[in-house]
């Protein structure tokens, strides 16, 4: 179960192409806006944004239907948007309104939506991979089609969690797949200094399941290898360990960051100018997929949304002090 | 409960009144299944699972890796995506290897989503003292459980006990934690075929008595009744309540019987200094004060790890006679 390399063979239709701009571009925005907003003491609370990775929540998410599970990160918005999330209540989450997707209960690190799939943002580092294991179980027990994804980094994965749930799925061979998002860094510390190895999909042999690299600075190296590993997983082949090489652009929390000497300003440029959704772009034009006045269309109506997202948000009420206790317990019989 | 009615007085022992709770809710919620470390081919280390993965199979009777934060994240991503998940602990003391995904993924998903996940998951564990299993194999935790907002907690003292809540559990649609009593395995009484249910959050009035009201919590029930005799031969009458829940804790029943009796002792077996008893006393001074004659007071255990001599361990533990020097004490006699 040696590693490989993803390499594309096949370009994906133009419908496809399209689906997979829209959701990088939906991410960034909604990011970059809850920067914005956070900034400007709209948001209260950490935010940690997911402005870099875009192409791998996207190219991954592209082969899940609402009914497939994904259980997120600290780094959640893009999943969820990805996932199919509406910028409305994503806002009004961020902002602790009462119109949020948990009512103003969960806030940034803890956004879901169970309708859709998304089985939340978890604010503990490793938290999610053995809840995606427990959700494949559940696919696997009810004999459904359905897969689990459980996003999780390079931090992350030294989390003994990580490894127990890894295992558990190879052993009961269960439709799940684990993308490692390997930004390099775990919150402040380089890979280089919390990991002994270069590619997390090493270890994918010790699991006994396969392990596959991908440039996650491209969304059709993602696309293709996440539909391999889901496709697989589904089929009842168990799970893949799929590790995309990718950068966030900003600090694991917040938009200015902390001011700590962790990365060098020309590594962050260097990254930069490998832009997911840059290159996507060109690589539509040439393609002949889209225009630039269509690439402008999209970004446009995006804007337009965030823009009504946002006054929405801001517009909704906070919560009543009479709902604090509700949903600590369920009450139904 | 026809079979029930067939064979009046049929007594059982509180492991198989364990694995016919089990067994019932198997055959009961197509949904429900079990998992946990040596469960199946072995039939837990306790032997309550005998039988089960003959009855049924694989697919819902599941061996384990050792992996305990694996298990319970299992516990927690089934029970929100549908199934009905029984989780084995096997000794409670392993709740410090998964205490991630018991304290901030279970017992809080379904505040953090606004209500909209909803963890319908068991967990039997075993606590307690008494076997010279030492240190890592005896404690009772059921405070650090307890403290949880989200969980549910109860101590079945006695076998129909056991099999009730295991079967009331099961259909709550809230985490609940069976803390069961490795000490009362053998116990032998009288338990019904079938299914029914003990409610979860009610205590039981187990002997009636006017001087005194003694709150315990699992086996000690068993020493605090057992101190009842001893009691009659100097004179008092203790009225023993069995807590059976931790959280919710019934201090409804608790004040009643302080408005009678007008004094309180609370026994469990767990460490006095922040056990579940500060807690109960202060309930009851808040509740009651006016009634009191005497102030609320404690036996448990010393601030000590469970020893492993029995020399030790018999002193460690709670017994009829430290109880019935404490109610002396609190009578002023």
């Amino acid at each position: 179960m040696a590693k490989k390399k993803n390499v594309k063979t096949s370009v994906p239709s133009p419908k496809v192409l399209q689906e997979l701009h829209r959701k990088m571009v939906r991410i960034r925005r909604f990011e970059e806006s809850a920067g914005k907003m956070m900034e400007d003491g709209k948001i209260p609370g950490a935010l940690h944004l997911y402005v870099g990775q875009e192409a791998v929540a996207s190219g991954v998410m592209q082969h899940l239907s609402n009914k497939d599970w994904i259980t997120s990160t600290h780094r959640g918005h893009g999943h969820l948007v990805a996932k199919g999330g509406e910028f409305k209540p994503m806002f009004a989450e961020l902002f602790g309104r009462s119109t949020g997707y948990c009512r103003g209960k969960g806030g940034s690190m803890h956004i879901s939506n169970m309708d859709l799939g998304m089985l939340g943002a978890n604010g503990i580092v490793g938290g999610g991979p053995p809840i995606a294991m427990g959700a494949a179980f559940s696919n696997k027990f009810k004999k459904n089609k359905n897969v689990s994804v459980a996003f999780f980094g390079d931090g992350a994965s030294n989390e003994g969690s990580v490894h127990e749930a890894a295992n558990m799925a190879a052993l009961y061979k269960l439709p799940c797949v684990f993308v490692c998002e390997n930004n390099g860094y775990g919150e402040y510390t380089p890979q280089s200094r919390h990991q002994a190895i270069v590619d997390v999909a090493d270890r994918a042999s010790g699991y006994g399941m396969p392990g596959v690299i991908c440039d996650g600075m491209d969304v059709m190296a993602v696309y293709e290898a996440a539909g391999e590993a889901i496709e697989r997983a589904r089929k009842g082949g168990g799970p893949t360990l799929l590790e995309c090489k990718t950068y966030r652009y900003y600090d694991h929390v917040g938009v200015r960051g902390m001011g700590l000497n962790y990365r060098t300003d020309e590594e962050v440029e260097e990254w930069k100018n490998k832009d997911a959704i840059e290159a996507f772009e060109k690589r539509l034009v040439q393609l002949g997929v889209m225009t630039k006045k269509k690439i402008e269309n999209v970004h446009n109506a995006i804007n337009k949304d965030i823009e009504e997202a946002i006054a929405f948000a801001n517009d909704s009420p906070y919560p009543l002090p009479e709902e604090l206790l509700d949903n600590v317990y369920n009450e139904e019989t | 409960m026809s079979e029930a009615e067939n064979k009046p007085g049929r007594e059982l022992p509180y492991v198989m009144a364990i694995n016919e709770g089990i067994r019932e809710v198997l055959r009961e919620q197509k949904d429900a299944f079990i998992a946990g470390e040596d469960v199946a081919i072995a039939g837990s280390v306790y032997g309550y699972c005998t039988g089960l993965l003959e009855e049924f199979g694989e697919d819902r009777v599941v061996d384990t890796p050792i992996s305990e934060k694996g298990i319970m994240g299992l516990g927690v991503g089934a029970s929100a995506t549908g199934c009905r998940p029984i989780i084995d602990l096997m000794f409670m003391d392993f709740v410090g290897e998964c205490m991630d995904e018991i304290a901030n993924q279970m017992a809080k998903m379904r505040f953090m989503f606004g209500g909209k996940a909803t963890l319908p998951v068991t967990v039997l564990t075993m606590g307690g003292a008494g076997g010279s299993l030492a240190a890592q194999h005896s404690q009772s935790l059921e405070a650090w459980l307890a403290h949880l907002p989200g969980m549910k907690v109860v101590m079945p003292s006695d076998a129909y006990d056991a099999k009730g809540m295991i079967i009331s559990a099961t259909r709550d649609n809230n985490p609940v934690f069976v803390v069961l009593n490795k000490a009362s395995l053998a116990m032998t009484m009288e338990v019904p075929e079938g299914s029914y249910e003990v409610p979860l959050g009610e205590a039981c009035v187990r002997t009636q008595g006017k001087d005194l009201t003694i709150v315990a919590f699992g086996r000690m029930v068993h020493e605090a009744i057992a101190s009842v005799e001893k009691l009659k031969e100097i004179g008092i009458e203790a009225e023993v309540i069995d807590a059976r829940s931790v959280q919710p804790f019934d201090t409804e029943t608790v004040v009643n019987s302080i408005k009678k009796t007008h004094r309180a002792l609370v026994v469990h077996e767990a460490v006095k200094f922040g056990g579940i008893g500060g807690e109960i006393s202060a309930q009851i001074q808040e509740e009651a004060f006016d009634y009191l004659d005497a102030p609320v007071m404690r036996v448990a255990a010393p601030f000590s790890p469970v020893p492993f001599s029995p020399a030790l361990e018999q002193i460690y533990i709670p017994n009829a006679d430290s109880i019935v020097a404490k109610v002396k004490e609190t009578l002023a006699l």
